[in-house]
């Protein structure tokens, strides 16, 4: 378990609630384009499947399973 | 917490536009790379699937064939859309996480501690998922599996992130150098093994099919995404150790 930290560089900004929250919508938001890259399957997404056929190269490319 | 936040220290908003720009241009490096060495792979495969269909039902079915929703053409520009945005994605995850964890990473590079981040998310999210459940060309799955694919792909990728930090856990316990070693080495594969054991295994990909290009295209998706990662931890290296010039009393304190 990591005690007192030893990084000598204060090179971000120290982890408050609020940035926590903040933290949290962000990835929030990335995990939601991460899925509409790799994993909508044009059910959910109001898109059908053209986003998902747009895409379908990267998808297998990026190693995500697919039809 | 003897040392408090001075003024040089970046908001996360100014790493999360770092590592949003960081993971653009990865994405991008990443859909040039799959362009090119992906591309003739995944041409490949349909062509094999084509040919299978062809033979399975000749004559008048080859009319019925229904007209893509996207060309060839138009899927092969959506590559770069496709690995751009999945690069800006992680790398604002990637930011997220650098923002979170960096006063517990213990080293006082910020270059070393963006390396590292990117090398523990390349081994967690590309390389143990990778060896579960390799990535098969298009033609290949079976729809019907799509659901529970997806959530082992997606558990293997979390079990993958608890190794290494697992590793990073069992490593701090110890005293010395080569025991700390060892205790990485062994909480890692601990977890590996067992969620390796408990997931499903699953292999769709029929006989027929040409082991050879099974294998290139197999590589060359592991190659672009060790160019994403790649990418997306030296540019997110280079631009944090750009940025915010160090003040005397910080450099001190370190
Ligand atoms: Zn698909």
């Amino acid at each position: 378990m990591p005690k007192a930290t030893t990084a000598g560089s204060l090179s971000t900004p120290a982890v408050s609630a609020r940035l926590l929250w903040t933290a949290l919508a962000v990835v929030a938001l990335m995990l939601l384009v991460t899925y509409l890259v790799a994993f909508d399957q044009g059910a959910v997404s109001r898109s059908g499947m053209y986003l998902h056929e747009l895409m379908h190269d990267g998808r297998h490319l990026l190693g995500v399973p697919c039809h | 917490m003897p040392l408090s936040t001075g003024p040089s220290a970046p908001t996360y908003g100014a790493l999360l536009l770092r590592g949003l720009l960081a993971g653009l241009v990865a994405g991008l490096l990443a859909g040039l790379f799959a362009f090119t060495f992906g591309e003739p792979k995944v041409d490949a495969a349909i062509a094999v699937e084509e040919a299978a269909s062809q033979a399975a039902l000749p004559a008048e079915s080859s009319a019925a064939q229904e007209e893509p929703l996207v060309s060839r053409d138009g899927q092969k520009g959506g590559l770069f859309l496709a690995t751009g945005l999945y690069g800006i994605a992680l790398g604002g995850i990637f930011a997220t996480g650098y923002t979170l964890l960096r006063r517990r990473l213990r080293t006082p590079s910020d270059v070393r501690a963006a390396w590292s981040l990117a090398g523990a998310a390349l081994l967690g999210i590309v390389g143990i998922p990778y060896v579960k459940y390799p990535p098969n060309p298009p033609a290949v799955g079976d729809p019907g599996t799509i659901n529970q694919r997806t959530i082992s792909y997606l558990a293997i990728v979390v079990i993958g992130l608890v190794a290494v930090w697992a590793a990073v856990v069992a490593q701090r316990t110890q005293p010395t150098e080569w025991r700390r070693g060892a205790a990485a080495v062994l909480g890692f594969v601990v977890v590996v093994v067992i969620g390796y054991a408990l997931l499903p295994n699953i292999n769709e990909v029929p006989s027929t099919f040409p082991p050879d290009l099974l294998w290139s295209f197999r590589l060359t998706s592991l190659g672009t995404q060790v160019v994403l990662w790649t990418v997306l931890g030296l540019a997110f290296g280079a631009l944090v150790a750009r940025t915010p010039a160090p003040r005397p009393e910080t450099v001190a304190a370190a």
